[in-house]
């Protein structure tokens, strides 16, 4: 190879460079992250796994059922009870802190969705 | 051999491609709706995506027309009983700007409103009035979006951010709104505003309506007749403003019982352009 | 070829930083703009669409003003135009990223601009709109590179790259015509639902596309050894002006129909730009500079271009008749067609439209970075030829 007294130095530094987030975090994972859940209420739209792995799918969905299809019913059935499809005025309403709740793991996952940006957050 | 080889793979290739594609385009250009083109290139299934189609048309409720079975929301203003009460279409202004958090911005090019008063000759240019009379001279005229049975807005938009829904409410999603404002080009009525900054600057977050959201900056947006009140089984906000007075009615249009149709049938009511053929869904009693 | 911009002499250089100046001022003030929302511009509830959207449509114009040197050559074997087709296809690619980035800059939330193909929309000429342009920015870079290459090359190009080069001439048609329908289907705006719109448009892009090419190649004549020719540039005045005075033909006609008729909705927005209007007491004739501008240089450029001696004796007039035919169709598209468009509003009242200083810097901004586009690909091939011929 010609020039190999600068390429392969050249390519450990590259490598370096790009791997630097890794070794220079590594070790020191920051805590996971413990959104603090209603106090009374026990039971939410999905499973906590279902959740936790496809809220926003839901959002979209009910985003999507209520605007453009115009189905506003209360269909969603929390612990007997029945709700409208709405982040303020259903989520929200248990989820009544969204620092504590929802930017925990938006934080720690470094993700800004653009929901607050129209829907109002409960007052704190 | 080969040529032969390569021959056979560019037909197969056309022919595919002609036949996944053109059946889509074909039947999106006829009914010149649903969204499921992007979908529909990747069916195979002609069974399937009939099925996604129909069901798709149905929810987005985007076909040109809305079936004359189906509902249409309407609503009539009888500009009689603005001239009553003075201070009626201020109230239904207010009930409505501050029912759907619309800002307030003192600076003219930043403006947004979503009903308004307009002198009588802005909102009707195409009526003729040469020797004015008083009544007209020294009264406005509430306006706000018409909701046409065929909006040249949901035409022009190129996102179906703006749709007519099904029941005949022409209504914007504020989450897909690319900001283009090609609907406010094509609004003969001057209904749409652009957000041109940050909406929550000219709100009073402390007076805000927390049960419905602001919007972001880069959206338009115009008056949606209430759809999240009316899908509740409300009435409208500017309509319950002037609740005694029933200066503001609102009604299905499509439903020969109901008190819109007989107001329609017992007034001289007219419409905003109609020779734009643009089937205004708001009918004025002058 | 790339590494052929890479090679020039200081003025060459000094001219890309001058350009890139420019675009490192307009950079920011987008920035500026991204941050705080479309309000940094003059725009308004009433004048919704500005600078942005009428340079748009000027340059999908330029854009299209090529195909005047493609269709020639490629259709009627009109071998004069030999050289210069490639200026007219690299130009054609400058003009389309100045399109989509005055699209892109115009946007309220440019991240969401991939809506269009998310949710593709046929009944929106938007849509469409966006499929022509890109269509005929992809044709122009694969025919442009392809037939470069193999002239770099010295071999005739490959025979599978005509049916893309026929393919291009009625695409370059499309585009001009999608962006008139923009504008001419638009139930209420009297002043451009008009069906002369796309064939108006379509003249003036032929005046003002080949216009521009004329001046680069008198320009290349003076700074390199690339020569378009006599006959080839001679051929393309004669092109220009024909396209030019059907233009004002058709500008005439649009007179014509609003003053005859006599129909207030068609005489308003003609009103307004060239004479003004009074309303209230206030006189509303901002636009009136500019469209007077329009019809004076316009009859000096043709003047300019119809005359012998101005025209085939001396390349510095001919090179001003060109230049003067530019800014005039410039005016006329670029400025007046779309602002005027929206005055009076639905209501029949008057916003006036002035851009703030910050748009303006955008828009020049976009300016340069299609001129700097254009000088690297013009040097490129201008150095090609240059190596061929040496």
């Amino acid at each position: 190879m010609y020039d190999s007294d600068k390429i392969i130095p050249g390519l450990i530094i590259f490598v370096l460079f790009i791997t630097f987030p890794v070794w220079y975090n590594h070790g020191d994972a920051s805590e996971v992250p413990k959104p603090e859940l209603p106090k009374d209420v026990k039971e939410c739209v999905l499973p906590v796994a279902d959740m936790r792995a496809e809220h926003m799918q839901l959002l979209n969905r009910w985003r999507d059922l209520v605007l453009r299809t115009g189905d506003r019913s209360y269909d969603v059935k929390i612990a007997g009870k029945e709700y409208q499809k709405s982040l303020m005025n259903t989520c929200m309403q248990c989820h009544s802190s969204k620092k504590k709740f929802c930017d925990r793991c938006h934080t720690y996952a470094s993700v800004t969705p653009y929901c607050w940006d129209c829907h109002l957050a409960p007052v704190e | 051999m080969d040529k032969k080889r390569r021959d056979f793979l560019k037909i197969a290739g056309i022919s595919t491609l002609a036949g996944l594609g053109g059946p889509a385009v074909v039947d999106r250009l006829v009914t010149g709706t649903s969204p499921v083109g992007a979908r529909a290139a990747k069916e195979i299934d002609p069974a399937a995506l009939a099925e996604t189609h129909e069901a798709e048309a149905k929810g987005h409720g985007e076909a040109g027309e809305v079936a004359k079975t189906g509902r249409r929301w309407g609503l009539v203003i009888d500009l009689r009983k603005f001239r009553e009460d003075p201070e009626l279409a201020e109230k239904a202004i207010h009930a409505c700007h501050s029912t759907h958090n619309v800002p307030h911005f003192t600076n003219k090019r930043h403006e947004i409103k979503w009903i308004w008063l307009a002198e009588y000759e802005n909102a009707f240019p195409e009526h003729s009035s040469y020797y004015k009379d008083k009544l007209t001279l020294d009264n406005e005229v509430l306006v706000l979006c018409n909701h046409c049975d065929t909006p040249p807005c949901v035409r022009a938009c190129p996102t179906k951010a703006t749709f007519k829904n099904k029941d005949g409410i022409v209504a914007m999603d504020y989450h897909r709104c690319i900001g283009c404002r090609f609907c406010m080009a094509a609004c003969p009525y001057g209904s749409r505003s652009f957000n041109w900054r940050d909406p929550r600057a000219g709100l009073d977050m402390n007076k805000l309506n927390r049960k419905f959201p602001t919007r972001m900056r880069g959206v338009v947006e115009k008056c949606n007749m209430c759809a999240e009140r009316v899908g509740l089984g409300k009435q409208p906000a500017c309509v319950e403003a002037c609740a005694e007075s029933k200066a503001i009615v609102f009604g299905d249009l499509n439903d020969p019982n109901s008190e819109i149709r007989q107001m329609l049938k017992t007034n001289f009511t007219i419409q905003r352009k109609p020779s734009l053929g643009t089937h205004p869904s708001v009918f004025y009693i002058v | 070829m790339l590494e052929k911009a890479l090679k020039g002499n200081k003025y060459y250089w000094m001219w890309l930083a001058f350009l890139g100046t420019f675009m490192a001022i307009g950079a920011i003030c987008y920035v500026r703009q991204y941050n705080y929302g479309l309000g940094l511009t003059g725009m308004s509830r009433d004048v919704s669409w500005g600078l942005y959207i009428s340079q748009f449509t000027f340059l999908v114009g330029v854009a299209a003003g090529g195909v005047m040197l493609v269709l020639p050559y490629y259709i009627h074997n009109y071998k004069e135009f030999g050289r210069i087709t490639i200026l007219g296809e690299f130009l054609a690619i400058a003009s389309l990223i100045m399109c989509l980035m005055f699209i892109i800059v115009d946007l309220g939330q440019p991240i969401r601009a991939l809506n269009v193909l998310l949710h593709p929309t046929p009944h929106s000429m938007l849509f469409w709109d966006m499929i022509v342009l890109n269509g005929y920015l992809f044709l122009n870079l694969l025919c442009g590179w392809v037939i470069l290459t193999s002239e770099h090359k010295e071999v005739a190009p490959p025979k599978w790259i005509y049916p893309f080069v026929y393919i291009s001439i009625p695409f370059a048609i499309s585009i001009h015509t999608v962006t008139a329908m923009l504008y001419c289907g638009l139930p209420g705006r009297h002043f451009w639902l008009s069906a002369i719109i796309a064939p108006r448009f379509l003249a003036s892009a032929f005046a003002a596309g080949p216009s521009l090419i004329v001046v680069a190649a008198l320009i290349l004549k003076r700074v390199t050894k690339f020569d378009a020719g006599k006959k080839a540039i001679d051929k393309l005045v004669t092109i220009i002006l024909y396209a030019a005075l059907t233009n004002a033909f058709f500008v005439g006609l649009e007179f014509f129909v609003a003053y005859y008729s006599n129909i207030p909705g068609h005489k308003a927005a003609l009103d307004y730009l060239f004479f003004g209007i009074t309303e209230h007491g206030v006189t509303y004739d901002n636009l009136v500079p500019f469209m007077y501008g329009f019809v004076i240089l316009g009859v000096i450029a043709i003047a300019l271009l119809s005359i012998p001696y101005t025209r085939r004796q001396n390349d510095f007039y001919l090179g001003l008749g060109c230049v003067l035919l530019f800014i005039s169709l410039w005016l006329d598209k670029g400025i007046g067609f779309v602002l005027g468009g929206f005055v009076p509003n639905p209501l029949e009242q008057i916003t006036e439209y002035y851009p703030t200083a910050n748009e303006i810097f955008i828009t020049i901004a976009v300016w340069c970075t299609g001129f700097f586009i254009l000088s690297v690909l013009y040097k490129i091939a201008v150095k090609v030829e240059e190596d061929i011929h040496a």
